[in-house]
Parts: C-alpha cells; sequence; structure tokens
C-alpha cells in the first residue's frame, strides 16, 4: 500500500482536503475556468477530482504536446492563465517543447505533472523522470510538491508568478501521494518567494530624456514588440503615435497592439519584414523600443541596427535592456504605465514631413510578388481573407513561409488577434494553439494557418476539435514541402533541396473526413473566393486545402546575420506574369 | 575581470541547480562558487567569482534576480570586503626537506593538521591572492592531495558605515 504524506499542521476547524483537491480549488479561487491534459498512472487522484469538478472544464487532447500548445493558444487570446495536466514521465517529457515555447514568447501558462510518490523518486521507478531538473531552463517558475500541506502555497506562487511582470510557463510537479495526502492548511496561506518578483516593478530610468528625445528628433519610429500587447498598451501606443506623428513598426509577438491598417502602421519588420519598415528603421534618427527585445530576426546586426539612430528601450524585464544592441536611454517597468506617465509631456504634432516620407517608402516599396498563371497565390488569398473578414478574425499560424505570408498580408487591428510561435518557432503549435485560442474567445472567428509540414507534426488534434466541436477554421497552404527550408536550401545552398520534399503527403481531405471534419481542396484562382466561403460559411471545425507552387518564396528576406542594406525586396520573374504590388498596411479610403 | 558576488537566495533544494544552470546555459564564466547556510536556516549565501566584463556581469546580476529564489545581490567587488579561501594539501617530505617545508608553513601562517615521517597536511585560509602564491611555493614539492574552497567574502562593517556617512554628508 502506497504510505502517504501526513500533514505537520492540523487545524482543528477547517475540514481536511487531499492535496489535489487543494490545487484544484486553488486554481478556481484564481479564476481558472478552463484546462487541457492527458490522464495516466501518476496523475489519477487529481483527474478523480476534476470528475467531482464541473466548475472546471477540461479538453482531453490527443498528445500532451497539443496540451501545452493548447494552453498557450488560449493563454494568448485571452491574457489569462494557460492550464494543463499531464502525468509524469512520457507526459512530462511531451511537454518540453512548449514550455520552452512559452518561456520565449511569455507566455502565461501553468502546467501541472504527476510525479512518482515521494518515497519512490529518485529510483528509477516506472514513469519516472526528473521533470523538476528537466524543466529549470524552460519554466519561470518550477516547484516539486512534497507535502500537500504546501499544495496552496506552491499553487498560488505558481499562478502568480506565470502572470506577473514578464509573464511565462510554471510547472507543479506533484508526486501521488502528495496528491492523496491530507492537509488543512489551506485557508489564507502567503506565498513564500519575495514580494518584488510578483509586483508590479516601479518605473526607473530615462524618462525625461526619452520625453525629449521624442520631442526633439525629426525621424522617429516606434518599435512595438510582444510587450505592448502584454501590458495592455495599445491605446496609449496609439495616442503617442498620433500625438506626435510617429511611423510605427512591429516585431512578430507585437503584431496588432498598433492597428496594422493605421496610417503610421508599417507592419513587422527584420528579416522577412516589410520593405518599408526597414527602410524606415535604417533612415530613422530616433527609435523606441516599446516591449521588444532586438532579437537575432529584427537586429539581425547588432552593429548595423538602425545605425544613425539614438536608441531607447522600455521594457518591464530589465535584463532585457541592452541584452544584444546598446540602447541610450531605458526605462524599466510596466509599458503601459510609462506611457500614461511619457505621453502627456509629448508635443503634438499636426504636419510630419517624415511621416509624409514613411507614406512614400510605401508606395515605392510595397509588397510584391508574380502574378503567376491560374495558381493561387498565397499572398492573394491571404489578402482576400483579410477583406472578407475585414481584417477581424483572430489568425493562428504555424511555422514556415505561410507563417510570414500571413504576418505581411494579414495586417490585423487589435492586440492578441495574432498568435503564433515565435521565438521557438515550433512547427506543431498552430492546430492545438487555435483550438486552445477558440476555446478561450468562443465569440471570434479562429483561423488557423498551417503549412503540410507543420499540420503533420500535431494532426492529431483534429480528434480533440472534433470531440468537443470547437470550430477551428483551418487553411492548410500545401506546397509538397517544407518550403522555408526549401527557400534557403534554393538561395544558400545552391538548390540542393536535401530532405525538405514532403512526398508522402496523405490526402488531407480523406484525412479531415476519417474524423468527420468536412475539407474542401482549391488549386486555381477562381476557387478562392468558393474557398473562403466555405471555410467561413462553416459550422463546426473544417479544413480548406489551398494548394500551391511549391517554388514561391517569402520576399523581403534579409540573410541572416547580414544588416538592412542586403534586404532582397522580391524577385521578378518575367515568365511568371506580372508584378503585382500590395500595401496592406494602408488605410482603405 | 573577476567580480564578487554575494546572493542571498531561499535556502531549498533546487536553488544551487538553478542558480548553476543560469551559468551554463547563458555560458558566463564562473571561477568559483560557495554555498552555506546564513544565521537563519530558510536563507542561503551563494559567494561567487565570475569572470567577464563589467556590462556582462551587470546582465548576470538581472539574470540572477528573475529566479524567483533570489531575494538580494550584492557586487562586493568595489566595495572593501573581507575575502577568505580555505586550501587543504598534503605535501610529501623526506629528511632533507622537513625543516625547509615547515619554515614555509610559518612563512604563510599554515597549521600543521598532521604529520607522518613522509608527509605532513597543512592547512591555509587567507586571501585567493596568498592562496594562489601558497600553492604556487608548494607545487615546488610533491603535492599528494589538495583540497580548496571557493571564495567567501563578507563587507566590512567599517567600510559599510564609512561609505553611508558620506553618502548623508551630501
Ligand atoms: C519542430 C520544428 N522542426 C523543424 C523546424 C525547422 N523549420 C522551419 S520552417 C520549416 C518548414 C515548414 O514547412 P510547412 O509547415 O510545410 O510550411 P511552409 O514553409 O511550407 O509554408 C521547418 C522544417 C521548426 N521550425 N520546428
Ligand atoms: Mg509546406
Amino acid at each position: 500500500m502506497a504510505k502517504e504524506k501526513k500533514n505537520n499542521t492540523k487545524n482543528e476547524n477547517v475540514p481536511e482536503k487531499t492535496g489535489a483537491k487543494i490545487v484544484i480549488d486553488t486554481l478556481l479561487e484564481n479564476g481558472v475556468k478552463d484546462c487541457f491534459g492527458y490522464p495516466g498512472g501518476a496523475i489519477l487522484r487529481v483527474y478523480d477530482t476534476i470528475f467531482h469538478t464541473s466548475e472546471l472544464k477540461h479538453y482531453l487532447v490527443r498528445h500532451e504536446q497539443g496540451a501545452v500548445h493548447a494552453a498557450e493558444g488560449y493563454a494568448r487570446a485571452t491574457g489569462k492563465l494557460g492550464v494543463l495536466i499531464t502525468t509524469s514521465g512520457p507526459g512530462a517529457t511531451n511537454i518540453m517543447t512548449g514550455l520552452a515555447d512559452a518561456k520565449m514568447d511569455s507566455t502565461p501558462i501553468l502546467a501541472i505533472t504527476g510525479q512518482v510518490g515521494t518515497y519512490e523518486i529518485g529510483t528509477d521507478a516506472f514513469q519516472e523522470v526528473d521533470t523538476y531538473g528537466m524543466t529549470i531552463p524552460i519554466t519561470k517558475y518550477n516547484a516539486l510538491l512534497k507535502s500537500p500541506d504546501d499544495a496552496a502555497r506552491v499553487t498560488k506562487e505558481a499562478i502568480a508568478v506565470a502572470l506577473s511582470g514578464r509573464p511565462g510557463p510554471s510547472l507543479i510537479d506533484f508526486p501521488k501521494d502528495v496528491q492523496n495526502g491530507l492537509s488543512s492548511n489551506y485557508k489564507d496561506v502567503k506565498m513564500r518567494i519575495p514580494a518584488f518578483h510578483v509586483e508590479k516593478p516601479e518605473i526607473s530610468g530615462s524618462v525625461d530624456e526619452i520625453i525629449n528625445a521624442i520631442n526633439r528628433s525629426a525621424k522617429p519610429v516606434l518599435y512595438v514588440g510582444g510587450g505592448a500587447v502584454i501590458s495592455n498598451a495599445s491605446r496609449n501606443i496609439i495616442e503617442l503615435a498620433e500625438k506626435a506623428q510617429i511611423p510605427v513598426v512591429s516585431t512578430l509577438t507585437g503584431l496588432g497592439a498598433f492597428p496594422g491598417d493605421h496610417k503610421l502602421s508599417l507592419g513587422m519588420l527584420g528579416m522577412h519584414g516589410t520593405a518599408y519598415a526597414n527602410k524606415a528603421v535604417m533612415e530613422c534618427d530616433f527609435i523606441l523600443s516599446l516591449g521588444a527585445r532586438f532579437d537575432d530576426r529584427v537586429a539581425t546586426n547588432t552593429e548595423d541596427f538602425a545605425k544613425n539612430a539614438i536608441k531607447a528601450q522600455i521594457d518591464i524585464d530589465s535584463a532585457e535592456i541592452e541584452k544584444r544592441v546598446n540602447v541610450d536611454f531605458f526605462i524599466s517597468g510596466d509599458l503601459n504605465d510609462v506611457l500614461q506617465k511619457i505621453n502627456p509631456q509629448i508635443e503634438s504634432v499636426s504636419k510630419s514631413p517624415w511621416a509624409e516620407h514613411v507614406q512614400k517608402l510605401k508606395i515605392a516599396h510595397p509588397l510584391a510578388f508574380d502574378e503567376g498563371g491560374s495558381e493561387i497565390k498565397p499572398q492573394q488569398l491571404i489578402y482576400e481573407l483579410w477583406k472578407k473578414t475585414k481584417g477581424e478574425a483572430v489568425i493562428v499560424t504555424d511555422v514556415g513561409q505561410h507563417q510570414m505570408w500571413t504576418a505581411q498580408f494579414y495586417p490585423v487591428k487589435h492586440p492578441r488577434q495574432f498568435i503564433c510561435s515565435s521565438g521557438l518557432g515550433t512547427m506543431g503549435y498552430g492546430l492545438p494553439a487555435a483550438i486552445g485560442a477558440k476555446v478561450g474567445v468562443p465569440d471570434k472567428d479562429v483561423i488557423l494557418i498551417s503549412g503540410d509540414g507543420s499540420i503533420q507534426m500535431n494532426i492529431q488534434e483534429l480528434g480533440t476539435a472534433k470531440m468537443y466541436n470547437i470550430p477551428v477554421k483551418i487553411i492548410l497552404f500545401n506546397n509538397g514541402y517544407l518550403g522555408m527550408v526549401r527557400q534557403w536550401q534554393e538561395l544558400f545552398f545552391e538548390e540542393r533541396y536535401s530532405h525538405s520534399t514532403m512526398s508522402g503527403n496523405p490526402d488531407f481531405i480523406k484525412l479531415a473526413a476519417a474524423y468527420d471534419i468536412p475539407g474542401k481542396t482549391i488549386v486555381s484562382k477562381k476557387e478562392i473566393e468558393e474557398g473562403l466561403s466555405f471555410l467561413l460559411s462553416s459550422k463546426g471545425p473544417c479544413l480548406l486545402e489551398v494548394s500551391i507552387p511549391w517554388e514561391e518564396k517569402v520576399f523581403p528576406m534579409i540573410p541572416a546575420g547580414r544588416n538592412y542594406e542586403n534586404m532582397i525586396e522580391y524577385e521578378h520573374k518575367k515568365d511568371k506574369g506580372s508584378l503585382v504590388s500590395i500595401i496592406p498596411h494602408n488605410p482603405q479610403k | 575581470m573577476k567580480h564578487l558576488l554575494s546572493v542571498l537566495v531561499r535556502n531549498h533544494y533546487g536553488v544551487l541547480s538553478h542558480v548553476s544552470g543560469l551559468f551554463t546555459r547563458r555560458g558566463y564564466n564562473i571561477d568559483s562558487l560557495s554555498v552555506g547556510e546564513t544565521d537563519n536556516p530558510e536563507y542561503s549565501i551563494i559567494t561567487m567569482v565570475v569572470n567577464e566584463e563589467p556590462k556582462m556581469v551587470r546582465q548576470i546580476e538581472k539574470q540572477l534576480y528573475k529566479l524567483v529564489d533570489v531575494i538580494k545581490i550584492e557586487d562586493l567587488t568595489q566595495k572593501e570586503s573581507l575575502q577568505r579561501e580555505l586550501v587543504v594539501l598534503t605535501v610529501e617530505t623526506n629528511r632533507a626537506n622537513r625543516q625547509e617545508i615547515l619554515a614555509l608553513v610559518e612563512v604563510f601562517k599554515g597549521i600543521i593538521v598532521d604529520m607522518t615521517d613522509s608527509a605532513v597536511m597543512i592547512e591555509m585560509s587567507s586571501n585567493p591572492r596568498r592562496i594562489e602564491t601558497f600553492i604556487k611555493v608548494f607545487s615546488e614539492y610533491n603535492i599528494m592531495q589538495i583540497a580548496r574552497t571557493g571564495t567567501i567574502a563578507l563587507e566590512f562593517p567599517s567600510g559599510r558605515s564609512r561609505k553611508e556617512n558620506s553618502k548623508e554628508s551630501k
């Protein structure tokens, strides 16, 4: 018989609860309503508690990686905590990718993993792995829960740390005997971590200098990152940009923090950013980072990035300040609070020659692709989707060319409207994240844009979408290739396409049909309208497979490590039809 | 450049893994690391000698502050502090060199903790630099075994009050 952990602080007036019940109740007290997971031997007591807890809705995924990405999608779409539950051993190792993903993209999730009994830890027991040790570098907070007396405190800490400051993943490793053990120590328990880890930090740094720099600069640019979404700073960013007529560029995670269709929006910058965003960065004399981290896809070359500009940075995580690129001024603090302080002191500009110049950059350097023949160009389909959905759908993508085309041609308008794996670039993120997002925001259209490679990494989650009738709308760009890999091989490895073809792809429509999910394939331009109508009018989950030319590439492109002068704007091949130019980041007036 | 950091942490099983993990993961160079409980068993002090440029050391401090178990970090490099290391070594001796060795131990104010007719075991505690010299001197002989701690350090109370006074007078 399994030994059970006894409680040491017996409180006569408070009824005892199992460790499992304390953890679940603490989740409920903190507003958790949904979770994703997969049961197994070392987590059965928790699942038994869930069986009795109707306030907590649990979604059974088909693979634990699906659970962690669903929790991420849920958190990204709502700003709330995403929760997932798995068993020990393989259940825990299957979520490693998602934890690392959430760490990179600052996504607040909480993983609860079963563990062998405390009396068995270290004996290589059945399904034992060192989950605690393995997750140290990929969590913001992790704990091995050793006694039911600590269950409430540790759960509170895990939730608070995941959501506070720069958010991230927390993990509680939960041994069997601690799940079963009893304790009455769960009322009004206090956290034991130092307060500064969970409280909003004070604003510190060069506030006046940054105000002056904004007011004095002739050619300023705002560089918006994921922190802008997290701190709910959109309204103040719009105010700042409009007041001083400052053009805005965005990172992949920042998309939507500033409306993509705003006159001052230049879309995404960096490796696959728009030419006008990158040119504005090259020309500017002042660049202000708002919750962005000068990563290598943006500051492709740290020496030359915005070479002539005074650089300034606002971030809640002071370790991000000067991590890669040196800045002249910085403020650490919550972005929205900082902007509230700064904005009143910004001088209004009615007419800005710089902003007008930047509008001309858009016209001179639009996004462009070869029209081709009758085949469908992915850029065009995405732009049509944008028009048909009035730019209002929640967009989730996988990783690859389709992700970049979507970032370019579907300018989202709102924060939390564009969801993808940015920092880790996790193929297979899309489908489960879209499911999680739809669970989080059931009233919005959630559209997944995926690739034939990526979707096969977590295709089993079609079963989850079907089981709970979660109406994710899937657009699958089928180019028969790991397209992004193929593009690099074409450009940098003299067309040696080493293991980047996906021959052996299944019939995706039949595959969806096997899950009783309706599907449709389109191959020619004239079918775009019909295909999108099918997608948008479907009530349940559905799949639109779009066959696209295998040789299509993503442009603009700045090769890795090179500076912005090396940007390739587009490649025009005369035999591939005339050049189509689109400026998605222009108000349609 | 060598920096001496004193890190106050919550004392529990995973702390050292978190701290050392940070160093491996981000490739920071660490010369020595020593851990011990404080007077309050809930807290430990980790003293580390980091060999990095000042800008990198600031980054290390900020990364350390992100670990939830870290309560306070002090950079003792620029402060007046007492620094101590302990080395214990066993040197082979013979009739001819024994007197010479004992004289050197005397010079370094070491302690003879054990002795046979063919070896002496010597204990010496001092600042890292004198420990280096001590080891260098004894490597002229046959060092049979050696064990050495990392640096621990504490700011001088007199140094601290001097600084605080000058702050107030400003
Ligand atoms: C898990 C994982 N493995 C490998 C990669 C490297 N990789 C980046 S994009 C890509 C190809 C993606 O193919 P697909 O989903 O078909 O998208 P496409 O580029 O064709 O649009 C690969 C293999 C990755 N990002 N993630
Ligand atoms: Mg593909």
